[in-house]
């Protein structure tokens, strides 16, 4: 808890102090980061570019997220460097602490992500984008363990989002779709693929929210998982945010998760905090 | 006959159907506060957008009076008020500026907080900007 306060306390230091930020694009379309790393909600990763780099500029962002549920805690530190509103290259280090055995996991995730068309805003075509991730563990006796079949693999994403300037109640709507290629366990904590299927498999992810003000948006997340290991049963993930914009440095989310099964343990639930610094 | 007069019928209810909008749009130039509200939203504007480093060359000698009278009277009649836009169509009056993605962002922003100022309610910034967005593609980039 120390250290995420620090890197907290760190990530405020170099948000206030702004130096030189990416403003090309208008606030919240670098979205907040997802628990890989990713631009978009904190489950989904959207087709939007990390930070507001519009035109020539270039910049980044750092984060720090939670995500405490019933029996497990995942801290995520993550970072994104963004060229342009063209190409995201992201990294994110994640600790899963399963407080029952005394013991965590850990995943590396090194992700790219490549605008091929349209944009969030404007134009007829909404903006679609393409991602790799590459993911690790670097802890895997117990990914092993329950059946895993490798300790690293290839994730891949097909992105579509777009914004209605004035949706619905006149308000300000968000709507993404993803579909991910992948044999992850458990966003790969539990490593890739498994005894009961060790193949790649389609899975939608899909967010969509509503703005209040330009500041502040509220939101649901759905991410479909695969069920590769026989040991215990995998289920879906869901999440209800609320996005907070203070300036183009800052985002705060929180979020309530329902993260289904995982590993035996019954019913996941709990809370998500995210904190985003963009430069 | 009776299936001619049934898709007349229909035809004048879709031709009836914009005047409807056109109701809902009267609504938007009224919530910017008529044409007094619009004309201090643009001046708000103008004054936002030459404080802003990133936009502020694309004002240097250009007669801000007659700018302010074209954009009050363009936002007037795209709010449904009782105006006519009597300026040049959008890609004319924008070729050779080389407006970015990024300084039609930063203009929307400096729109964003004149209608702050002015007080008007999110739904309506919400309108006004999503029919301002439209024109995207005929100001940026050329």
């Amino acid at each position: 808890m120390r250290k995420l306060f620090t890197h907290s306390a760190a990530l405020l230091l170099l948000a206030s102090s702004g130096a030189a930020a990416a403003e090309g694009r208008l606030l919240a379309t670098g979205g907040a980061t997802n628990v890989e790393g990713a631009a978009g909600g904190g489950l989904v990763p959207w087709a939007v570019i990390s930070a507001y780099t519009e035109d020539d500029e270039i910049g980044g962002t750092v984060a720090v997220s939670r995500a405490q549920v019933d029996d497990y805690r995942l801290d995520v530190t993550a970072a994104s460097f963004s060229f342009r509103n063209r190409l995201e290259v992201s990294v994110a280090s994640q600790i899963f602490n399963l407080e029952n055995l005394g013991t965590e996991l850990r995943q590396q995730v090194f992700g790219l992500k490549y605008r091929v068309a349209g944009d969030l805003i404007y134009g007829q075509l909404p903006q679609i984008s393409a991602g790799v991730q590459y993911k690790r563990n670097t802890r895997y006796d117990l990914p092993s363990a329950v059946g895993s079949q490798r300790d690293s693999d290839w994730d891949a994403y097909i992105a579509a989002s777009r914004v209605w300037l004035a949706g619905p109640f006149d308000r300000t709507w968000l709507a993404n779709v993803t579909v991910r290629a992948t044999r992850a366990n458990q966003f790969g904590l539990l490593g890739y693929g498994g005894d009961l299927n060790d193949s790649r498999k389609l899975q939608v992810e899909a967010a969509t929210g509503m703005f209040i003000n330009r500041a502040l948006a509220v939101g649901v997340e759905y991410r479909q998982k695969p069920d590769n290991l026989g040991f215990a049963e995998e289920e879906d993930a869901m999440s209800a945010f609320v996005a907070w914009f203070p300036s183009k440095n800052v985002a705060l989310v929180g979020a309530f998760l329902d993260l289904g099964s995982i590993a035996g343990a019954r019913s996941q639930t709990g809370y998500y905090l995210s904190l985003q610094a963009s430069f | 006959m009776n299936k001619l007069l049934m898709v007349t019928v229909l035809f004048a209810a879709l031709l009836m159907a914009p005047s409807q909008a056109d109701a809902r749009d009267d609504h938007l130039y009224n919530e910017l506060g008529g044409t007094a509200g619009i004309e201090q939203i643009v001046e708000d504007l103008l004054f936002n957008s030459i404080d802003d480093r990133r936009i502020r060359h694309h004002f240097e000698g250009v007669d801000m009076v007659r700018l302010h009278e074209k954009l009050s009277e363009q936002i007037c009649e795209l709010a449904g008020g009782p105006c006519v836009y009597t300026g040049d169509d959008m890609v004319k009056s924008h070729t050779g500026m080389g407006v970015t993605r990024g300084d039609f962002n930063a203009l929307v922003e400096a729109l964003q907080l004149a209608m702050d100022d002015n007080e008007v309610s999110v739904p309506a910034q919400n309108r006004l900007l999503a029919r301002l967005a439209s024109m995207y593609d005929e100001i940026v980039g050329l």
